[in-house]
């Protein structure tokens, strides 16, 4: 018990120490905090757009409308049956005839190309049905199928493609995250490495003396490691500081941006679990930076 | 507590700093090692003390052979020497009583009896009131006390010094050695490295004579 004790009030001390040191030397730690916050708070913050693209494309699957051109032959009363049947699937949530003259009205409205229509004989387009899914995508491609086979249908448009190409560019970037995640997660350690391997040249003689009287590696280490500790739970902080900010600044533009699209999406923020992790990975980066720093240069600091 | 058998000390740059020394140092024994500078004293303190280790010969400290002391053990061997030295090698950014804890807060001493024996140490070099201070608000003497206690803090059986009068007038280099007879009075082992011979016969401990890497005079004793 004691022992456990006096093993737990060694470490205190060093922790406590560790935090004195950095807030010794406010300016040279801050900015080293700083750089490794920013290593951290940019995949972190990447990860978060990323997710909240991802959440994004996802509500916009069942909105996936698509149009079933049918054959010129078909006319307004098997149009009708045809939506109304249409309608009657499972897989369907919503099925509406575009008819033919309403289309004309429509497309010679908005499209500008009025005074050529006037030149032809006849409405040039066809009946049309907008579909709306219930199902989830897989259902869908069988929606997609089954109307294609029918023989009154001309051509299925699917409105979902871009989806599918933006569900695999969102796919694209994460994986790219996840390549920037451990590359800046590389740098921190090599900066928190590089910072450690400073503190161990200021205090080679302190390091030297310690030795002289006893002090074993672990005794000469631990203060280190600490610093390091220190180092990377403090960047952690920073860094969610930053990402909150961050999503701050984007909010309202993403919000103007989603209510052009008639979307009421919210940004998702940082969650708990997510600050926990990056206080989490930063101070494990910073231990292992220390780690290795302490490994390859305590042993060359020897008494002479 | 110490016993070298025909111990020869090498470096890597080819000078020969010990060539055959042999010699004992009984357990509660005080003795001075002199000698000119460059005749091996410090090289023989630092074999003592695990800083070197001998190219030939056998260095035997509180009975243990150095030899078999493997690296990871030297700290756990150094706690049970004091050693002092001639630039006092103290913490700067420290205060005194915390330079004088250190080898205490190594062993993870309880921290009532840690500030006891600390006291106690300032208390014996006649420091205590400077306990809170900084080493270089300190003379160069203080400073040296406050060295000499702190390898005496954690009451070890061996205390070893090299030239620990070395840039002090002979005035207070003669307190500084009487301190070292007074731990020699209780029990202690010591060795100090020296040059000051006039300082040394004016006491009366015996004298070890290192001349060019070689054990001379009448205080080479074989061990």
């Amino acid at each position: 018990m004691d022992t456990i004790a006096r093993y737990l009030s060694l470490h205190v001390e060093n922790m406590t120490g560790a935090v004195v040191r950095v807030a010794d030397r406010p300016l040279g730690s801050l900015m080293t905090i700083l750089v490794i916050a920013i290593a951290l708070a940019v995949p972190a913050g990447l990860r978060v757009m990323v997710d909240n693209a991802r959440a994004l494309s996802g509500t916009w699957q069942g909105a996936a409308d698509f149009t079933v051109y049918l054959e010129m032959a078909v006319d307004d009363p098997a149009a009708e049956d045809l939506a109304l049947q249409i309608r009657q699937r499972n897989d369907v949530e919503r099925a509406e005839l575009l008819d033919r003259s309403d289309a004309l009205v429509e497309f010679r409205a908005y499209s500008g190309f009025g005074e050529a229509l006037d030149l032809l004989a006849e409405n040039p387009l066809p009946h049309a049905i907008i579909v709306r899914p219930a199902g989830t995508s897989a259902d869908l491609d069988q929606l997609v199928e089954d109307l294609d086979a029918l023989e009154e249908t001309a051509l299925v448009q699917l409105d979902t493609e871009w989806l599918e190409r933006l569900r695999a560019i969102l796919e694209l970037a994460r994986r790219v995250v996840d390549v920037t995640t451990v590359l800046l997660g590389l740098a921190v350690i090599v900066v928190i490495g590089n910072t450690i391997r400073l503190e161990i040249g200021n205090r080679r003689e302190e390091i030297e003396i310690i030795k002289l009287v006893g002090g074993s590696d672990g005794y000469i280490r631990r203060p280190f490691l600490y610093l390091g500790l220190c180092y990377g739970v403090g960047a952690g902080i920073l860094a969610a500081l930053i990402i909150v900010l961050g999503l701050g600044l984007v909010a309202s533009p993403a919000r103007a941006l989603m209510e052009l699209y008639g979307s009421d999406y919210r940004l998702a923020g940082l969650s708990l679990a997510d600050m926990a992790w990056l206080l989490g990975v930063g101070g494990f980066l910073g231990w292992a930076g220390a780690g290795i720093a302490v490994a390859r240069h305590l042993r060359e600091i020897e008494p002479s | 507590m110490i016993r070298f058998e025909n111990v020869r000390k090498r470096y890597p740059a080819g000078r020969e700093a010990l060539r055959g020394v042999s010699f004992r140092l009984e357990r509660g024994e005080m003795a001075f090692l002199t000698g000119p500078s460059g005749a091996g004293k410090s090289t023989l303190l630092k074999l003592v003390a695990l800083i070197e280790r001998p190219t030939r010969g056998t260095v035997l400290v509180a009975s243990q052979n150095t030899a078999r002391v493997p690296r990871r053990r030297i700290p756990q061997f150094r706690r049970q020497i004091g050693i002092v030295f001639q630039d006092h090698k103290l913490l700067h950014d420290r205060t005194v009583f915390d330079n004088v804890a250190l080898p205490l807060m190594i062993s993870s001493l309880r921290r009532r009896e840690l500030r006891g024996r600390v006291r106690a140490a300032l208390d014996q070099v006649g420091l205590l009131r400077y306990e809170n201070q900084f080493p270089l608000s300190l003379s160069s003497g203080e400073q040296q006390r406050v060295g000499i206690a702190r390898a005496v803090a954690s009451r070890p059986q061996l205390v070893i010094a090299d030239e620990p009068t070395g840039n002090l007038d002979p005035g207070l280099s003669l307190e500084i050695m009487r301190l070292f007879g007074r731990f020699n009075d209780v029990g202690t082992t010591v060795l100090i490295a020296t040059h000051d011979l006039e300082l040394i016969s004016r006491m009366g401990y015996r004298r070890l004579y290192l001349e060019a890497g070689s054990m001379a005079g009448p205080a080479a004793v074989p061990g």
